[in-house]
């Protein structure tokens, strides 16, 4: 499984941590209620196809990536710096 | 038809042109009182305990493709109950004592093994871990015993004594543990289920769940629409799907888990081995296979086949331990799909949709669960109350903070 990070091109997908789905970037205010925090910590979409969810170049460029992929076929769509990336709050 | 060693014989000198399948095919009915979503194992335990239990047997088994080939036949088949937590702990001591009596309770040959399960231990800090752990278990009724080195030495001497990298310093040994047949199981459940008058229905994929007013009231499936009273989601890993069905959006994260099997070998595994220092365990089938297995490969995937770099780690991980296994040929390897839940956990609840039941989260554990989740959801859907030992697997226990997080690990899916 290789990985298109932005800033580093195609790298292995050892090089990288999981976190999980893109949902981790809306991240609630401080004072949001219980369940907006469930919501964001535990809640998912979990879809089977087209997702986006968030992966580390840990042994890399160090960057947090928003990677779009299939979860049934594996197939990579592309990745895009989290800071940049479309549902970044 | 029932089994005995007499039946077998007769049949042996016969030609075994006796022999006939073990439960019908029906076609749905229009109507059932129960409907379980589901032919997995926990599904059909579901079913089975719900007319052997509570007397129901209007319940049908909605099965999208055959019975059992899911992830109840697709995994590595360890039966324990070595768990540290109030919750957990309760639940599987519960499910080791019904597999103690399965065989005879089903007349089928689970092939149960107690063989002994012995996690391995590398550091003083992890033997703390495991002393309080076998603690956990002695106290819950369950057996564990806490072994040195030498105590290790004795049982494994196969084991590499002399690498220094991770240094066996012993092991947490649980002798009830061990392992079982894995289709055996579906097809036990299957079959006495379906003796007591439950439809097992192949085939049949649920595409809706019907809700008026806050209550169900039937499924859609691929054979038509289907009436209930009281529907079950037992799917594990489609678990979001079907759920989302009825505007659910669960705690879960399907996850790949990787599973490998060598050739044929002559007996030298005697237990169930799992190394404290990396992803592996092992243990060989009654077949000769030895079968291993490591974590999952981490990213939500509903592939049911996984990478090489976990291929790669658990390879390694072995190699470190168990040196003697690395001229056996690999034959295959697979992968199914794993709920996970954010503390590892799962749930066995009502959900907010009156008659709707939910059975999920089962992680890379539910094989070992199955008697008992199935026991435990009957007795839910029967009497409307949790069962005791499963009183804890509440959906809403993300939401109030009682999680059930037994690796420590906090709540990201994967982690667990
Ligand atoms: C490689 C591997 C190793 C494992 N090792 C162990 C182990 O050693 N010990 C242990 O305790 N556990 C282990 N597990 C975990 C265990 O196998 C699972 O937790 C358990 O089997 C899940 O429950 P189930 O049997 O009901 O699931 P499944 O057998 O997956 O059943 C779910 C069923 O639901 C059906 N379904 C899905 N959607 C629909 C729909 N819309 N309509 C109708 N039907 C539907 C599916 O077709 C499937 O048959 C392992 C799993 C894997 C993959
Ligand atoms: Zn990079």
């Amino acid at each position: 499984m290789l990985i298109p990070c932005p800033l580093c091109g195609p790298r292995d997908r050892r090089e990288f941590y999981y976190l999980g789905a893109a949902d981790y970037l809306r991240r609630p205010a401080a004072d949001a209620a219980p369940a907006a925090w469930d919501a964001y910590l535990h809640l998912r979409g979990n879809p089977a196809g087209e997702t986006r969810d968030l992966w580390y170049h840990e042994a890399g460029c160090q960057a947090w990536l928003v990677v779009s992929r299939n979860t049934v076929t594996h197939a990579i769509a592309g990745a895009a710096l989290a800071g940049e990336a479309a549902d970044a709050a | 038809m029932r089994y005995s060693g007499f039946r077998v014989a007769w049949e042996g000198l016969t030609g075994n042109g006796g022999w006939r399948p073990v439960w019908r095919d029906p076609a749905p009915k229009p109507a059932y009182d129960t409907l379980v979503i589901g032919g997995g194992g926990h599904g059909l335990s579901t079913a089975y305990y719900l007319a052997r239990n509570h007397g129901l047997s209007d319940v049908a088994v909605l099965e999208k493709g055959g019975l059992g080939l899911g992830s109840v036949g697709r995994n590595t088949t360890i039966v324990r109950a070595n768990y540290l937590l109030p919750g957990n702990s309760e639940f599987y001591s519960h499910s080791l004592k019904l597999w103690e009596g399965l065989e005879r309770e089903l007349n089928f040959n689970v092939m149960h093994s107690q063989r002994g399960l012995i996690n391995l231990f590398h550091s003083d800090g992890q033997r703390d871990a495991f002393a309080r752990r076998g603690n956990a278990m002695v106290n819950q009724g369950d057996d564990a015993v806490l072994l040195d080195r030498e105590g290790v030495r004795e049982l494994l001497p196969y084991l590499d004594f002399g690498q220094t990298r991770f240094p066996i310093y012993g092991g947490l040994l649980h002798p009830r543990g061990g392992t079982a047949r894995h289709d055996a199981v579906a097809w036990g459940y299957a079959r006495a289920a379906d003796a007591r008058g439950v439809d097992l229905i192949q085939n049949c994929e649920v595409t809706g769940i019907d809700i008026e007013g806050g209550r169900v009231r039937g499924v859609q499936t691929t054979r038509g629409p289907i009436r209930a009273r009281r529907v079950a989601i037992v799917v594990a890993g489609r678990s979001s799907q079907v759920a989302a069905m009825a505007g659910l959006r669960l705690p879960i994260e399907s996850h790949v888990l990787q599973a490998f099997v060598t050739e044929g070998l002559k007996p030298c595994i005697d237990h169930v081995i799992s190394f404290g220092m990396g992803h592996f365990y092992i243990s060989q089938s009654d077949k000769g296979g030895l079968v291993f297995g490591g974590d999952l490969d981490f990213y939500a995937s509903y592939a049911a086949r996984g990478n090489l770099p976990m291929v790669e780690h658990v390879m390694e991980a072995g190699m470190t331990l168990m040196p003697m296994i690395g001229r056996a040929r690999l034959l295959r390897s697979w992968g199914g799909i794993m709920d996970m839940s954010p503390d590892g956990s799962p749930i066995i609840d009502k959900t907010p949709v009156e008659g709707l039941f939910l059975d999920c989260g089962w992680n890379y554990g539910g094989f070992k669960a199955v008697p008992a989740s199935g026991w435990c959801l009957a007795h839910l859907m029967a009497t409307g109350e949790p069962h005791p030992v499963a009183a804890r697997y509440r959906l809403d226990r993300f939401a109030t903070g009682h999680v059930i997080d037994e690796e420590g690990t906090g709540s990201q899916h994967n982690l667990h």
